[in-house]
């Protein structure tokens, strides 16, 4: 293999990179990248960095004179794979031939229909969007928070910390309830009423309105373009406005996977990957948020979006390439996520929705603090740890070696 | 020296945090050696000694930071910076470690603390 060509250069990418290079790749290695920007790390853009207490220069990737030998080419996107030559063509016009392919396009966040151009609603998963609501948040006000996943959650603990009026809204019975399981995502979910965070649930949101005098939007008066004005008010569903002087949209995100359609890389929302990274394409590997690769514990394909499967994953989809798919490999790690919100601790591993039964093994929800453990048929399957740091790894490492055996690609 | 605990009383696999300023994590590997860094990961305020064991390597409990125990280095991201590593002795069955004079890799929201500015 002569030339590897990486197609993102967020954390997925960065570590299919360092994981050929680690295996002994000596070839040439080009890493393509929409934004600009060297790798960075992204769970800080909703947290520390909102706040300012984490800067740019440390939300870099890569370490101090670390050199994977590789071309960069940044703020450029790929707009198609010819899989015949393996060519990833670029919005330049340029070509990149290469004899393998890992695919790290990640996922673009879900904009709320309507809201294109009004100052003052944001999505967040880029530096740049962190940075447009870094300064809008500095403003003060009152936030609405539209969406009960991670972002949603995190953002509107920053944003209280900062001092703002937060509402949340959330689609489902409560916050995270999708990732965690009801029960204990109304045990988490204490956390915003502890502080006077208005929740919002069961709700979901027709569209945005701008300041008096501007054009009412609802998905069906969408316009592009700027100038239309501030945000003025969430809509909800169930016909009720909710001020807002800032609107943050975290519903989730897709798959960039745009770029490969036509290519014969088979799409199943993202890239349908073996349990090791492989395509349906030789020479054609993804990772990170993309990627959905087979799940043995899940008998399902499934696009895990987390920082760990990110930085995990990208080895056995590395060795893989380098094999031609011959490689043993390890399954992944049960996925594992981290959330901080108000100062607590939130860690969770495993598959909630697996449970048909979920106990508290220590501590008590109403401290909140506390572990649980989800059980199917009584095998644990996931566990939830509230500032429960030290027990809640012993967990994860036993979720992890009951699941680990070892296979063949 | 300081006096950390009876080697009996850290199992194979097992890690001592010892509550000195900054705090020191002593593990004890499930090859039988003991070694001695810095409990706190450069990247951000998590304590390793609640962190994952494995070989000569703990990943941080939080975010899966990898240091190697014999070095101190990053075996895998987020963090960038090698903890310290301190000399341990086993005496008489009693674990003592001698901290290092080297300025610590503090997380940037420890070592804005300890300046005296908001975390």
């Amino acid at each position: 293999m002569k030339t590897v060509a990486v197609v993102g250069a967020s954390l997925a990418g960065l570590s299919a990179a360092r994981s050929l290079r680690g295996q002994g790749y000596d070839g040439r290695l080009v890493i393509i990248g929409e934004e600009s920007h060297r790798p960075y790390d992204r769970p800080p853009l909703s947290k520390e960095f909102l706040t300012g207490a984490v800067d740019e220069a440390e939300l870099a990737l890569e370490a101090d004179g670390e050199d994977l030998d590789a071309e960069w080419i940044l703020g450029t996107r790929a707009v198609g794979l010819g899989i015949r030559d393996r060519s990833v063509r670029l919005a330049d016009g340029r070509a990149v031939r290469a004899d393998g392919v890992v695919v790290a396009t990640g996922a673009s966040a879900r904009t709320l229909p309507g809201s294109d151009g009004l100052a003052g609603v944001h999505v967040l998963r880029t530096l740049d969007d962190a940075r447009a609501l870094r300064d809008d948040l500095a403003r003060g006000g009152r936030l609405v928070v539209v969406g009960g996943g991670f972002v949603g959650a995190e953002v509107a603990s920053t944003a209280y910390g900062m001092g703002l009026e937060v509402t949340l809204v959330a689609a489902g019975p409560t916050p995270l309830s999708g990732q965690l399981g009801p029960d204990m995502a109304a045990a988490v979910s204490l956390l915003h009423a502890d502080r006077g965070v208005r929740l919002l649930c069961g709700t979901g949101v027709r569209g945005v309105t701008g300041k008096p005098g501007e054009p009412p939007t609802t998905p069906w008066t969408a316009a592009r373009g700027s100038g239309r004005g501030r945000v003025a008010a969430v809509l909800l569903d169930d016909g009720r406005s909710i001020p807002a002087d800032i609107v943050v949209v975290g519903i989730g995100a897709n798959p960039c996977t745009g770029w490969l359609e036509g290519s014969g890389v088979a799409l199943d929302n993202g890239v349908r990957c073996g349990a090791d990274g492989t395509t349906s394409v030789p020479g054609v590997v993804a990772v990170g948020d993309c990627a959905a690769w087979y799940d043995p514990a899940l008998a399902a394909h499934r696009r895990v979006e987390h920082w760990t499967g990110a930085r995990e994953r990208p080895a056995a989809a590395a060795a893989a390439l380098l094999s031609g798919g011959t490689a043993p490999f390890t399954p992944p790690r049960p996925p594992y996520f981290w959330s901080d919100q108000y100062g607590v601790r939130i860690q969770f591993s495993g598959h909630a929705a697996q449970a048909d039964s979920v106990t508290i093994e220590d501590g008590d929800p109403a401290d909140r603090s506390f572990l649980a453990v989800y059980r199917r048929a009584g095998h644990p399957v996931a566990v939830l740890g509230m500032d429960r740091t030290k027990l809640f790894t012993r967990w994860r490492r036993q979720l992890a070696t009951a699941a680990a055996p070892v296979g063949t690609a | 020296m300081i006096p950390v605990c009876l080697l009996v009383e850290l199992p194979r696999g097992e890690a001592y945090r010892l509550d000195i300023d900054p705090p020191v994590s002593v593990f004890h590997t499930d090859d039988g050696e003991v070694f001695a860094i810095d409990d706190t990961c450069t990247h951000q305020d998590a304590s390793l000694a609640d962190g994952w064991l494995e070989g000569c390597e703990v990943e941080c409990p939080l975010h899966a930071s990898k240091f190697d125990l014999r070095t101190g280095a990053v075996d895998a991201p987020p963090a960038k910076r090698p903890v310290r590593t301190h000399e341990v002795f086993v005496v008489d069955g009693m674990i003592y470690v001698q901290p290092s004079t080297e300025a610590p890799n503090l997380p940037p929201c420890i070592a804005a603390r300890l300046a005296g500015e908001p975390a």
